[in-house]
């Protein structure tokens, strides 16, 4: 007998499922939450046959190694690495069949961090507010997957893509992030300002799925004192009293209270995702107009 | 009024005080009700809103710097009650700070009917105003690094109760068994802006 479901055999370092988020409920405290890198996320499912807002995994830094217990096809994306089926090298970025009770071994990216593994039917873990996404900040959804972890599969859809390879944007040897300035601007000296966009900065090793914490020149304050905690959006540009930036990603906190210099064009995210510890940063300033 | 831009497609509308903010919530949500306004989230906090995933921020922005907004109306439906046993760790302090006894500390919370202001840090957790400006209380000089789920307790204006164990520098002046936040339930959350929330002194379990 055959069953729709996947076992993990080796979780890695952080492996989560994912899909596109819980927006809609920040008013409770609640984090959108979904794929940091949702290209790779959906281009993946379209691979596999899945919609584009079917639940995958990602992984962080060094892959997993899963066990389907029915035949499925899979595809791995996101940052490149190796994929092997019972130790066979197989494709990535593709379709790929594997056999009920064999071993897909998802290695460690050979550039870029978060790796998305999409499996036909989708992940079938019961939803939360309407996704099925593991929130790290307030701890919604599945928990990160720990090794013999078994997921549920849902029924498959669409037949597979037909394609051998996927071409799919490399992760930054440096990342490039455009930025409107704002709304706390007025909250740093002019310098400050100049200082975020025209020194180089680099990701911080301390980096997650909440925010990119970045290494550099410190941002000076013109007012001190504390901001009354406010609404913060996907890619805001806080500033803790270290000086440091942070660029809030999926799991962000939905009010703080700590000042946004500006906010990062969301286009320019997924690479966020994608930037290992060390990668330099240069924030960009948009014209206001080009930031609509 | 002030919108600020805040990156691509949202606007942080400040005002001058959370009644104002309460206010400006309310007419925001009376318009995306009737049609009149398409956003994503709308998240009020203690003087601001902040409207995301706006088509067109510009134009609203010009709009709302000429809008009159109405004052909040008065909070409908009954209020949640929260039993509470007055035993937290900081009780004293706070009625110290207050100058009055913990047992008259206990009776000036439990006496204060409360309104949730506005919800973050975490899912369930609400900022409750209500108490008068002369009982605003700083928070704990070194935050715990375990506060109890169920904890309820001050901060500046504040009241809140911690939905689960998490870290906290607020000072705790009882516990609850509410359950705050419940994903099988609808709603989840017990509490969301504009709730009416009045605390209940129940005796030592």
């Amino acid at each position: 007998m055959t069953d729709r479901a996947l076992v993990v055999v080796r979780a890695g370092a952080l492996t989560t499922v994912q899909d596109r988020g819980r927006p809609g409920h920040a008013h409770l405290g609640v984090p959108r939450s979904g794929a940091l890198d949702g290209p790779a996320a959906a281009l993946v499912n379209r691979l596999v046959g899945n919609p584009p807002g079917a639940a995958v995994l990602e992984t962080t830094l060094d892959g997993c190694a899963l066990r389907p217990r029915a035949p499925v096809t899979i595809a791995v994306g996101g940052a490149p690495c190796p994929v092997r089926v019972d130790g066979r090298p197989v494709a990535w970025a593709a379709p790929v069949r594997v056999p009920a009770d064999a071993l897909l071994e998802v290695g460690a990216p050979t550039r870029g961090v978060r790796g998305y593994v999409a499996v036909s039917g989708g992940i079938a873990v019961e939803p939360v507010l309407g996704s099925r996404s593991t929130d790290l900040l307030s701890g919604l959804g599945p928990p990160a997957l720990t090794n013999g972890t078994v997921l549920p599969l849902g029924r498959p859809g669409a037949p597979h893509a037909r394609v051998d390879v996927a071409p799919q944007p490399a992760p930054p040897a440096e990342l490039i992030l455009r930025v409107t300035v704002g709304p706390r601007d007025d909250w740093f000296t002019p310098a400050a300002l100049r200082v975020l966009t025209t020194r180089a900065y680099r990701v911080s090793p301390a980096a997650n799925r909440i925010g990119l914490r970045t290494e550099g020149p410190v941002l000076e304050r013109a007012v001190g004192g504390e901001l009354p905690s406010e609404g913060m959006v996907l890619g805001a540009v806080q500033v803790p009293p270290d000086g440091r930036p942070v660029v809030f990603l999926a799991d962000h906190p939905t009010t703080g209270g700590y000042p946004v210099i500006a906010v990062v064009h969301p286009s320019d995210l997924p690479a966020a995702a994608q930037a290992a510890p060390g990668t330099p940063i240069r924030f960009v300033r948009m014209s206001d107009r080009a930031g609509r | 009024m002030r919108a600020l831009r805040v990156g691509a497609d949202a606007l942080l509308v400040e005002v001058a005080s959370g009644e104002e903010a309460r206010a400006l919530h309310a007419e925001l949500l009376r318009r995306r009700a009737e049609g009149a306004l398409t956003v994503r989230e709308l998240v009020p906090a203690a003087r601001t809103v902040l409207l995301d995933g706006l088509r067109d921020p510009a134009r609203l922005a010009a709009e709302l710097a000429a809008a009159e907004v109405p004052p909040a109306p008065p909070p409908s439906g009954a209020a949640v009650e929260i039993p509470v046993r007055y035993d937290g760790p900081d009780l004293a302090d706070v009625a110290a700070l207050w100058g009055v006894t913990p047992t008259a500390a206990a009776g000036i919370h439990a006496d204060t009917e409360f309104t949730v202001a506005f919800c973050g840090f975490a899912p369930g957790f609400g900022y409750l105003t209500g108490l008068p400006e002369r009982y605003d209380v700083p928070r704990r000089a070194t935050p715990r690094t375990a506060v109890p789920a169920g904890s309820v307790a001050l901060a500046g204006p504040y009241t809140g109760v911690y939905p689960t164990a998490s870290p906290g520098g607020w000072q705790l002046i009882g516990r609850t068994d509410a359950v705050l936040w419940d994903h099988a339930r609808v709603p989840a959350a017990l509490l969301s802006p504009g709730t009416r929330v009045r605390f209940v002194a129940v005796g030592p379990s």
